[in-house]
């Protein structure tokens, strides 16, 4: 959003605003009932033991808590916006690892897998997700082309596939090649046809990215290199597509970001990457949070590399333009 | 020179002959006959809608006509034709928006056509470029973008990228409407230099005082219609038709 030059109050510094909001937060926490947690532990000087407390005891531990809560909010209100996002951000981390811890995991077991999760699995995801965006970013380009062209059979094959491809779910689609091919006597092995899957679908997606970022571009542009005396090709490749590269990034980037995950459906094939191994390896020891968080905070972080890419080249041909 | 010598032979650069065109069930051109030979600086004026605009793209092709017969620089203009990429290479157009590419320098959108379709290696565009910008006037901003230049400048850069492809003819479209008032006379100055040193052009433009100055000819359009094609004298001072005299007194006034 345009940012106004006119500031408004702000909802936290209202009075009615925040008898309101301690109002709620007191509600909802005296609903969830935190007496027979670790609060109602560190209470129990007050409250006695927090099994037989009652209403006295549950009332002091989320009126407390909710005190808590929105003191929390008012002092980070008056911090500066970048402040404010920081410690927003380090504060709902800090849930996110008390959620995690609260499964009673054990961090040995983590330590002696994680070897292999890294160098298996991250490398086999890295792998698959790579070679694949790489091939739908060209099926990409030829799709887009042919949708846009006057050619009958190019639009009509371009349309056909790309409906196909964006109208199944990629799990079917990954079974479809993996078990399909080798009944038409075309053996695949799992990772081809993992990425054959990945690039086939994600590569239907970007079309209609490419397709709509092409078709972005002033018809002046057209024109102008027409009256100059180029030819079609010459056009799209001098003058359309570098002009579209900028307006495509930031969705591809999206597509990109989403494929990475998505590149955990081709555990199904029994390929060994993150998402198998997460599974796999706690399988065994009925130790299933753990790998599974393991895997997960590896997909955030790779995700968190891949916004920051992302970001650095929309800067640069926002400085070019 | 085969090319060369049909416009001798043929002493019009440019001929159209009962040429209609429709959008849908609009008539846009109306039985137009039209020669233009070289040298020859032409004036179309008219209301809004009447034609003039279409009429000028068609001459390169950049609109298509349904019936009667283009010629440009001797060669016809039709559906099925071959090679009206080199046809339009001899054919310079400026656009009323300019149309430079905003991703490539001033110089670069200058280089481009002599380079990539002239086939002239990139120190000889670079030179023809330079000395294209020199005459137009605005050489110290050849590393700039156009974004980074006022409408005045990107309409001289546009005119100084049509040059460099050393064309035949100029088409010009409306090459001042899109300006700020105080960018027009630079615009203008340069038309003038350019129609000094003996380029054909077809102008559409509001312009009456570089009509007078410059034009052989003035054509007046209405309704997709030739109303008036006239010398500047006559046009301006004794004007024959009425719908030339109202579109006189509206836009003089």
């Amino acid at each position: 959003m345009f940012v106004d030059t006119v500031v408004e109050d702000k909802a936290l510094h209202k009075p009615a605003f925040l008898i309101g909001l301690s109002v709620t937060v007191l509600a909802i926490f005296f609903a969830f009932n935190f007496t027979n947690t670790i609060f109602g532990e560190f209470f129990s000087p007050v409250i006695g033991n927090p099994e037989e407390s009652g209403f006295f005891g549950r009332f002091v531990v989320s009126f407390v808590l909710s005190v808590i809560f929105v003191l929390n909010l008012l002092a980070i209100s008056f911090a500066r916006l970048k402040i404010q996002i920081l410690i927003v951000w380090f504060e709902l981390f800090l849930l996110f690892l008390a959620f995690a811890y609260s499964f009673d995991l054990k961090l040995s077991f983590i330590q002696s897998r994680i070897g292999l999760m890294i160098s298996k699995g991250l490398f086999t995801t890295i792998y698959i997700s790579a070679v694949s965006i790489v091939i739908a970013t060209a099926i990409a380009i030829v799709g887009a082309i042919a949708k846009l062209s006057n050619n009958g059979f190019a639009y009509a094959i371009a349309s056909f596939y790309t409906s196909l491809f964006r109208g199944l779910p990629l799990l079917l689609q990954v079974y479809l090649i993996y078990k399909g091919l080798p009944q038409l006597g075309f053996m695949v092995d799992a990772i081809p046809s993992g990425i054959a899957a990945l690039s086939l679908c994600y590569g239907a997606y970007m079309t209609e990215i490419f397709r709509a970022g092409i078709q972005s571009i002033p018809k002046g542009q057209w024109e102008a290199s027409r009256a100059l005396g180029f030819k079609s090709g010459l056009i799209l490749r001098k003058i359309i597509l570098p002009q579209s590269i900028p307006i495509i990034v930031p969705p591809t980037g999206n597509q990109f970001i989403a494929m990475l995950k998505d590149s955990s459906l081709v555990s199904v094939l029994g390929i060994w990457e993150l998402m198998y191994l997460a599974k796999t390896l706690g399988q065994r020891d009925f130790r299933h949070m753990e790998m599974l968080l393991t895997a997960a905070m590896i997909y955030w972080g790779l995700t968190i590399i891949l916004e920051m890419i992302q970001a650095r080249i929309e800067r640069k041909y926002e400085q070019k333009t | 020179m085969i090319m060369s010598n049909e416009i001798t032979n043929g002493n019009s650069v440019i001929s159209l002959k009962g040429v209609n065109k429709w959008y849908g069930d609009f008539q846009a051109l109306k039985d137009i006959n039209l020669e233009i030979k070289a040298k020859e600086k032409i004036v179309i004026c008219g209301p809004s809608g009447s034609g003039k605009s279409t009429l000028i793209r068609c001459l390169n092709r950049l609109e298509a006509h349904q019936e009667g017969q283009i010629h440009v620089t001797g060669i016809e203009l039709h559906e099925t034709m071959k090679d009206i990429d080199i046809v339009r290479q001899d054919i310079g157009m400026v656009f009323q928006g300019f149309n430079l590419f905003p991703h490539l320098t001033v110089l670069e959108n200058c280089m481009a056509g002599p380079n990539w379709v002239r086939g002239i290696d990139e120190k000889e565009a670079k030179e023809r470029a330079m000395s294209m910008l020199e005459q137009v006037k605005i050489p110290e901003q050849a590393d700039k973008y156009p974004e980074q230049l006022s409408g005045g400048q990107q309409q001289r850069v546009a005119i100084a990228r049509s040059l460099c492809m050393q064309p035949k003819v100029m088409l010009f479209d409306e090459p001042t409407s899109a300006l700020d008032p105080e960018m027009v006379s630079e615009v203008l100055e340069t038309m003038v230099e350019l129609a000094k040193s003996g380029m054909t052009m077809i102008c559409v433009t509001h312009e009456m005082g570089f009509a007078k100055q410059v034009a052989d000819r003035i054509i007046f359009m209405d309704e997709g219609e030739i109303v008036e094609e006239n010398t500047p004298e006559e046009f301006f001072n004794n004007p024959q038709n009425n719908r030339t005299k109202t579109f006189l007194d509206q836009i003089l006034t």
